[in-house]
């Protein structure tokens, strides 16, 4: 249970890194807060012949406001975000998600552009991520800045759109507009695992009816999927219980999770549907439905 | 392949200077040493306690920077520079902590093989809030797995410390 051999620089610049990775190409591997990569290595699961590690370059791990964006670096802890007035006011569902991470004490290690970069498919980040369409930024010594949006960033299990040189630095965040409820739900065999099933949902109402909804899962595919077609269906319509258990079945029917010891496909596909239908009407109870002092009572009887 | 690249090697040794329970330590380690390891063989402060790891049972929790992280996660070259608190640092050789005293006083062990990572967990909460509520403290404690005692002394041990650092702050 000790990590393999391995040589080590801690570079002080991005520069510095991106030349690193421009030479090392797939020997290499990044090191960010090392809450999933050291298991890794401990368990001989991953033998790279260099870790680039991160912490050292100044710049990365801030959060601040920026032309309209949430900026939150990629070298953010999840405790520190966790913790972040900026990050609850801007982007409440990604720090609804972030409790649901582990420890505390993987939490204070561990980073928001890991966990990204990671892309474990049962992971809370990658799926608020795409629930939120958030820009991920991405930098290489050879071609320079890119950006990507996260629809496009998470190709399968373990998967992203990151090249071997590439070190994402960034995620931008559109602040959630008013009206806006969220939720985060999971399901996982213990406190603190990664999620059987997670669910991130956005709901913004205007005048008494859904104006816009997202929906995002993790843990039912090798990577986290949005439910657009569950989404537009409930445009329009009046947040009640029928909206969302369609929504529900439409996000869920054509799911086929993985079985394994945890939990069977079926179970799975199960515990979904009645998270996804949970957290649409959690989120729009924060969004302000119902009034409280029209419907409290019908609520409360649930 | 190219062993070469940019004047590295696997076994290359580094240089690594910290702080460790309030002084100043220092040490010569290949990359892939764990601050656990490295607290442990290299400046024989074996209060440390290896389980799992790899990052599952909570028991090597250590306090870097004040904040709890598992040191078999931590690889000690990303600790050049930190201040780190381990279990030796929490009272005077000989004496115990409020903590500890209330968790010897309420059973709060067994075998005691886990019972350093609670402590250095439970330090990390109420330096962030003193007054943590039971539901607080078991959150906080989800990470750290204990197999002989089970769980019920050891919140009552933390909770018996809460209740009484209010006599401790106005001794």
């Amino acid at each position: 249970m000790k990590p393999p051999a391995f040589a080590y620089r801690a570079p002080e610049s991005l520069e510095e890194a991106l030349t690193l990775l421009a030479e090392l190409g797939d020997d290499a591997k990044v090191l960010a807060g090392g809450q999933s990569l050291i298991p890794l290595l401990s368990l001989r699961l991953a033998r790279p012949a260099f870790l680039v590690d991160l912490a050292r370059i100044p710049g990365l791990a801030s959060i601040h406001e920026l032309d309209g964006w949430l900026v939150v670096g990629a070298m953010v802890r999840e405790g520190h975000a966790e913790r972040s007035s900026l990050i609850h006011r801007l982007a409440p569902l990604l720090s609804a998600a972030l409790p649901f991470i582990g420890h505390p004490a993987i939490r204070s290690r561990g980073t928001v552009g890991g966990s990204l970069a990671h892309a474990d498919p049962a992971a809370e980040l990658p799926a608020v991520a795409l629930a939120m369409d958030a820009q991920l930024v991405a930098a290489s010594a050879a071609r320079g800045q890119r950006t990507l949006p996260a629809g496009n960033f998470f190709r399968g299990f373990f998967e992203t759109a990151l090249e071997p040189d590439e070190i994402l630095t960034e995620i931008r965040l559109s602040p959630v507009p008013p009206g806006t409820g969220v939720c985060f739900q999971e399901v996982a065999r213990r406190h603190g695992d990664f999620a059987m099933v997670g669910v991130a949902t956005t709901v913004r109402l205007e005048d008494g009816e859904i104006a816009e909804a997202r929906l995002a899962l993790t843990g039912v595919s090798p990577q986290p999927i949005r439910a657009r077609e569950a989404e537009m269906a409930m445009v329009g319509a009046v947040p009640s219980d029928n909206t969302f258990e369609a929504a529900a079945e439409t996000a869920t029917t054509r799911l086929s999770p993985p079985s394994d010891l945890h939990g069977s496909s079926e179970y799975r596909r199960h515990v979904a549907r009645v998270l996804v239908r949970r957290a649409l009407q959690e989120a729009a109870r924060s969004a302000g439905f119902p009034p409280a002092e029209v419907s409290a009572g019908r609520w409360a009887a649930r | 392949m190219n062993q070469r690249e940019p004047g590295a090697s696997k076994d290359e040794l580094h240089q690594v200077q910290l702080t460790v329970n309030g002084e100043p330590r220092q040490g010569t380690v290949e990359a892939r040493r764990t601050l656990a390891d490295f607290l442990r063989e290299e400046l024989a402060l074996t209060g440390t306690h290896l389980g799992c790891e790899h990052g599952v049972c909570g028991a090597c929790t250590v306090l870097v920077d004040g904040e709890p992280a598992r040191s078999c996660l931590m690889l000690a070259v990303q600790s050049r520079g930190c201040e780190v608190l381990t279990i030796e640092g929490l009272a005077p050789e000989g004496e115990l902590s409020p903590l500890q005293q209330a968790m010897w006083d309420n059973h709060s062990f067994q075998c005691g093989f886990c019972t350093p990572g609670f402590l250095m967990q439970i330090t990390a909460l109420l330096e962030e809030s003193p007054n943590p509520t039971e539901s607080e403290v078991r959150e906080a404690l989800s990470g750290n797995i204990c197999r002989c005692t089970g769980y019920e002394s050891i919140v009552k041990g933390v909770m018996a410390a809460i209740g009484s650092s209010g006599s401790e702050a106005a001794g």
